[in-house]
């Protein structure tokens, strides 16, 4: 269908083993997941071939859209559970984690008084 | 079927398929399609999807300088959007699913989004829906842009329906195939109207939400005669059409017969009869109805038909066009007369916020010379070929009126040093259309070799009503009692200098306008080419004694009211086959 669907088996024809892989990050910086940050996002997300999913509450969409992750209006505060699936499942996590919470999307954190 | 109810601002009937121009300005009405449509307007979303990303492109590639990062950043957010295949997988799906247009699909998914992204309760987020709106409009800037070329590479009769028309979109109009003009907003005087009646086809404005209940392709029946527009009418509501039709035409021929007869008063009095045109080929048409050379040559089509600024050349070829149909016969060539649209606005970094008192018609060319000159030296260069006269507009004051001569003289000098030949006593002259520029005439006329009022634009600004806003418009009239005193002041004070008046505004072509007119002592009239034989007809109905009077009993009236009831029994006791 299109260049992110699953694929199983490399070039050689091995088959690469499939994993999930599951983490809950929160939202940090003051601003939240504002379109420049999920530009950001699905930027990392594209870079892997797993299957990217990220939800809030029972809401979970493709973290590879643009769209779909600025629907989730996700604010400061806010968790998420990435979950990748696929050959670089882990790999994904850790640097979609990365992207949240330690650079916090290289965004100012909130002022200790915004409550 | 549907009847819909509006203004008729142009005489005829047609009958003839649709086309809808939709505006990006404006909510896009729900339209459906046929299911074998389905792949065209899901093609056409592709393509608005790749053309608005390449156009993105280009302007974040032109974004080069230091400080526009953030531009940037707007527009690589743009682009990921404009590349999200889910968001173009939700718009195609909905198309296949409801059977709608790409315009209505593309509006409906991105203003869903941005309604989503509006509720969350963070205003940073909820802001973000702006970046929707501006994604949105893209998008369908690029569906619109396309239908608009089409207009001009029609191959089939249509009528035009659309929320309403603006001169750079009836510029480009192809007058072989478009028959009529239908839209939701404007009124008598609008620029619909303008165009509608200066082609000679029927138009219907002011019709409210016809855009919204109408489908591309559907069959329309336009009836300028009595303001109706029919959607989609049955077989027995088109026989009846087809045979009112028929009656127009025929009365039209028997109003052409009396081309050939003068325009004299029953009591001997000659009156001038001019066309107004826009096009230099409608030059044919005024001649063919009887008019006598042209009252007011409108030069805006030269800038607003092509993307970039006409060249002096252009100018002339138009001029000289025009002027070889009428030979000698007199053509007023009134300079460029825009603002408050595309054309000036485009070059202003932040709009005008109140575009009708600003930087318009001559004020815009006193401030930008150079495109004023380019024009002033082809009028001039042109006025060898006939009987050339200059005109300009909306001047408002004394030392305007000084300026604008000034420069006119200036050009001539340049002509005269390059050994260019010109008429040396060319006539200028300037319209009358600010309650100020009516006011101050006895002084301007010093200035001046003739007026022209200019009635619509006059109103306007005398009553501070805009003619194409549907909520306040009835309160427009050129027969309220103000403007009326105004338009007596200017003729009065142009008969004390000597020096030429005529009327060149929409009021020249209102039959039930005419006797006063004559009677506040007009004798040049210059109105749209299609209305010249009926305005003719009552001219020679009439004598100038029944008009003098009629004008002084007018001139006693305090309400508008009581003057357009007077006029109409007036001219109906004197041409009853007119109404």
């Amino acid at each position: 269908m299109d260049g992110r669907s699953q694929n199983n088996t490399d070039r050689q024809g091995r088959h690469r083993q499939k994993m999930a892989c599951e983490r809950e990050v929160q939202i940090r910086n003051a601003e939240g997941l504002h379109m420049r940050p999920a530009m950001q996002f699905v930027d990392v997300a594209n870079r892997f071939e797993s299957e990217i999913s990220v939800s809030s509450g029972d809401n979970s969409v493709d973290g590879k859209s643009i769209m779909q992750m600025s629907m989730l209006a996700a604010t400061c505060g806010t968790k998420l559970k990435i979950k990748a699936d696929g050959t670089d499942a882990q790999q994904a996590v850790e640097a979609l984690r990365e992207l949240v919470e330690d650079r916090h999307f290289d965004e100012p954190l909130p002022d200790k008084k915004r409550y | 079927m549907e009847i819909k109810k509006g203004v008729a601002v142009s005489p005829g009937i047609s009958i003839a398929k649709s086309l809808v121009i939709d505006s990006e300005d404006y909510r896009i009405p729900r339209r459906s399609i046929e299911p074998s449509q389905r792949i065209i307007e899901i093609q056409r979303v592709r393509n608005a999807f790749q053309d608005a990303a390449d156009e993105l492109e280009k302007l974040k590639a032109s974004k080069k300088g230091i400080g526009e990062q953030e531009i940037k950043d707007i527009f690589a957010v743009h682009l990921r959007f404009l590349h999200d295949r889910s968001l173009r997988k939700k718009i195609t799906n909905f198309i296949h699913a409801e059977l709608v247009t790409a315009e209505y699909a593309v509006s409906a998914t991105l203003r869903e989004i941005a309604l989503h992204l509006t509720k969350v309760r963070d205003a940073y987020i909820s802001e973000r829906a702006a970046d929707i709106y501006d994604i949105e409009r893209r998008l369908l800037k690029n569906l619109l842009g396309r239908k608009k070329a089409d207009v001009g590479h029609l191959t089939e009769e249509v009528v035009i329906v659309a929320r309403e028309l603006s001169p750079t979109q009836t510029a480009g109009f192809n007058k072989d195939f478009i028959k009529g003009l239908a839209t939701d907003a404007g009124g008598r005087t609008s620029h619909t109207a303008i165009v509608a009646r200066s082609l000679g086809i029927p138009a219907v404005v002011a019709l409210e939400d016809l855009t919204e209940s109408i489908n591309a392709g559907d069959l329309v029946i336009i009836d300028g005669n009595r303001g109706i527009v029919i959607v989609n009418p049955d077989e027995e509501t088109i026989h009846q059409y087809e045979k009112y039709s028929h009656e127009f035409l025929e009365l039209g021929h028997k109003l052409d017969a009396i081309k050939e007869k003068p325009a004299v008063t029953r009591d001997g009095i000659k009156i001038t009869l001019l066309g107004n045109i826009e096009f230099p080929d409608e030059a044919e048409l005024a001649l063919q109805k009887g008019g006598e050379g042209i009252g007011l040559y409108r030069t805006e089509f030269l800038y607003l038909n092509n993307p970039n600024e006409p060249s002096e050349a252009d100018h002339y070829r138009a001029y000289a066009e025009a002027i070889s149909i009428l030979k000698d016969r007199p053509v007023i060539i009134r300079t460029m007369d825009l603002g408050a649209d595309k054309y000036t606005q485009s070059r202003r970094f932040v709009p005008e916020p109140n575009p009708f008192l600003g930087l318009r018609s001559i004020r815009f060319c006193l401030q930008n010379l150079t495109i004023f000159k380019i024009q002033l030296h082809a009028i001039l260069r042109a006025s060898v070929l006939g009987n050339v006269k200059v005109m300009f507009p909306l001047i408002t004051n004394i030392q305007e009126l000084m300026q604008t001569n000034m420069i006119f003289r200036d050009v001539m000098e340049d002509l005269d040093e390059e050994d260019t030949p010109y008429n040396g006593k060319i006539q200028a002259g300037i319209m009358i259309e600010t309650p100020s520029a009516a006011l101050m005439a006895s002084t301007l006329a010093r200035n001046s070799d003739f007026f022209s009022i200019g009635t619509n634009d006059l109103t306007q600004y005398t009553l501070a009503v805009d003619r194409g806003n549907e909520l306040v418009s009835t309160m427009y009239s050129s027969v309220d009692p103000a403007v009326l005193r105004l338009i007596r002041t200017v003729i009065q004070d142009a008969h004390k200098s000597g020096i030429d008046i005529s009327i060149c505004g929409e009021m020249a072509s209102e039959p039930e306008h005419i006797m006063l007119l004559l009677g506040m002592g007009i004798r040049t009239l210059s109105l749209a080419p299609p209305m010249i034989p009926e305005i003719k007809q009552i001219v020679r109905s009439v004598t100038i004694e029944e008009c003098n009077s009629i004008a002084r009993k007018i001139l006693t009236m305090n309400s508008e009211r009581q003057i357009s009831g007077f006029l109409r029994d007036a001219t109906r006791r004197i041409l009853p086959e007119a109404f």
